[in-house]
């Protein structure tokens, strides 16, 4: 089969699941007879998934430069959300408008450039040491430790973490020429997959709270069931991947639990924050980062089990 | 007018500029819509929070000192964003420094005015000049709107080019009442804390 057939094909399922998906909210909603804001939500975040699918697709038909584009943004949005909620000073006015306008397009850029050597240790390096020394030219030792970290935490998540999911599309894997549009798919789709399992399982048989402070929307029946049928799911979808089934299962499975350790992490930063969303770009979702965070831990740990067993 | 255009667009896309209706709708009632200001950005972030119907009728007020001077801030200012260009100068005995203001209310136009006169570095508002009492006073069908312009003092403060792109939510709080026989600073401190409490 070939790459377009194979991409054809998964996004005819998508949309199917999809289709499905929204005939089920309108049969709740029909059947709850009286308006029910739990049955909104779900219809708002449907609607939700509908729009992101719609951009991905357009984002997957118009190439690859493309799809790097939107990651770019993607990691706009997600910086936007994560500065705006974390308190800074004037003194570090230049550092953030240097991460904005100078890091994530030089992030992608790279990508774009294939150059793996740079795009590893650009934020990590060069962003770690040109940062805080901007913040501190401007004299202000005012909490200083406090707010260079939490300005390269957020470029770290926003950024450089995102950015390892179009830099699949530099890996060159033998025997899968051209597919790698394929692999960014299904890296996408198992992390998001798990996390509706996730939620759905633990909505419907959740008992046991997980995380009750940090996360109290977690349970461990949703974890097991939603991270046992992604984990399913991803070992069914091997032939879109160069991975064989039980490879693949074993990555969907690095996936998952990376996925659930990101929506763990990032909600405990929100809640330090103080906040319960990241924002209100995707309604129903909440933010861009309140739909990535599972991604944002994820991306990292597939792209490198990628590169070092399989490129 | 394209340029308008481009600044909302450009404007939206760094800084969000989404507006929270919290105290009023949108309406079409005349109103002056009055706000913190700590940024260039300001006036175009509350004008692209209006809904496009109301945006054509309300013209921010610009200091004619800054704004005026120059071709392409004047440009800016006048072909732009449509501004009324006033003097806060050293008084002119003959001239009423509002007058521009006047013509524009008179005109059935509403206004967006900075009433601390100058940009501030805070999240909350300085102390109020005297403009917008008197404007009250003479003006008593319009409504005035408190608006709180979020996070704009730390996107694009005073003294810096390049912005820092955050979330930019620009809040309209309920009209300001009107109080029979209150004095010009009573009116002034009850004006700037409608505006810091549309901030909470």
């Amino acid at each position: 089969m070939t790459a377009e057939r194979k991409l054809l094909l998964v996004i005819v399922g998508v949309v199917a699941l999809l289709v499905l998906a929204s005939l089920v909210a309108a049969v709740l909603r029909w059947r709850a007879r009286e308006p029910s804001a739990v049955i909104d939500n779900l219809v708002a975040s449907i609607r939700a998934w509908w729009g992101m699918v719609a951009i991905f697709a357009a984002a997957f038909a118009l190439g690859r430069d493309a799809t790097i584009a939107m990651f770019a943004l993607v990691s706009f949005f997600a910086l936007r959300e994560f500065i705006t909620l974390t308190p800074t000073r004037p003194a570090d006015h230049r550092a953030l408008s240097l991460a904005f306008f100078v890091g994530i397009p030089v992030q992608y850029g790279l990508i774009a450039a294939n150059w793996y050597g740079l795009f590893a240790i650009f934020l990590p390096v060069y962003g770690f040491l040109v940062l805080p020394a901007l913040s501190a030219l401007a004299g202000d030792p005012e909490d200083f430790l406090a707010r260079s970290a939490k300005i390269q935490w957020a470029v770290t998540i926003a950024v450089y973490c995102i950015s390892h999911v179009p830099a699949l599309l530099t890996l060159d894997i033998p025997g899968y020429a051209g597919q790698d549009a394929l692999l960014l798919f299904y890296l996408v789709l198992v992390v998001q997959i798990s996390d509706v399992l996730q939620y759905v399982v633990g909505k419907m048989f959740g008992k046991t709270k997980l995380a009750p402070v940090v996360s109290p929307s977690k349970t461990v029946e949703g974890l097991v069931g939603g991270a046992g049928g992604a984990v399913l799911i991803g070992a069914a979808m091997a032939w879109i991947t160069p991975f064989s089934p039980l490879q693949a299962a074993g990555m969907a499975l690095a996936i998952v639990v990376m996925g659930f350790l990101g929506g763990l992490v990032l909600s405990a930063v929100k809640r330090s924050l103080g906040v319960k969303d990241w924002g209100d770009m995707i309604e129903g979702h909440g933010g861009m980062l309140d739909r990535m965070d599972s991604v944002v831990f994820a991306a990292p740990i597939f792209f490198h089990l990628t590169r070092y067993f399989f490129a | 007018m394209w340029l308008a255009s481009t600044l909302v667009v450009a404007v939206r896309a760094l800084l969000g500029a989404s507006p929270r209706w919290q105290g009023t709708p949108p309406t079409l009632a005349q109103r002056i819509y009055f706000a913190n200001h700590t940024s260039h950005a300001d006036t175009i972030a509350l004008w692209a929070a209006l809904p496009a119907l109301l945006r054509a009728r309300t013209r921010p007020v610009a200091a004619a000192d800054y704004w005026g001077v120059g071709a392409v801030r004047r440009f800016i200012a006048l072909e732009g964003l449509n501004a009324v260009l006033v003097d806060r100068g050293p008084r002119d005995r003959d001239v009423d420094p509002l007058a521009p203001l006047y013509e524009a209310l008179d005109a059935g136009q509403s206004l967006i005015l900075f009433p601390e006169g100058t940009r501030g570095s805070g999240a909350l508002p300085g102390p109020f000049k005297s403009g917008l009492f008197h404007l009250a006073q003479r003006y008593p069908g319009v409504e005035l709107v408190p608006v709180y312009l979020e996070n704009l003092h730390r996107s694009l403060p005073k003294g810096t080019l390049f912005p820092v792109p955050l979330n930019c939510a620009v809040r309209f709080g309920a009209p300001l009442p009107r109080l029979t026989g209150e004095d010009k600073q009573a009116f002034l401190d009850r004006a700037r804390a409608a505006v810091v409490e549309v901030s909470r």
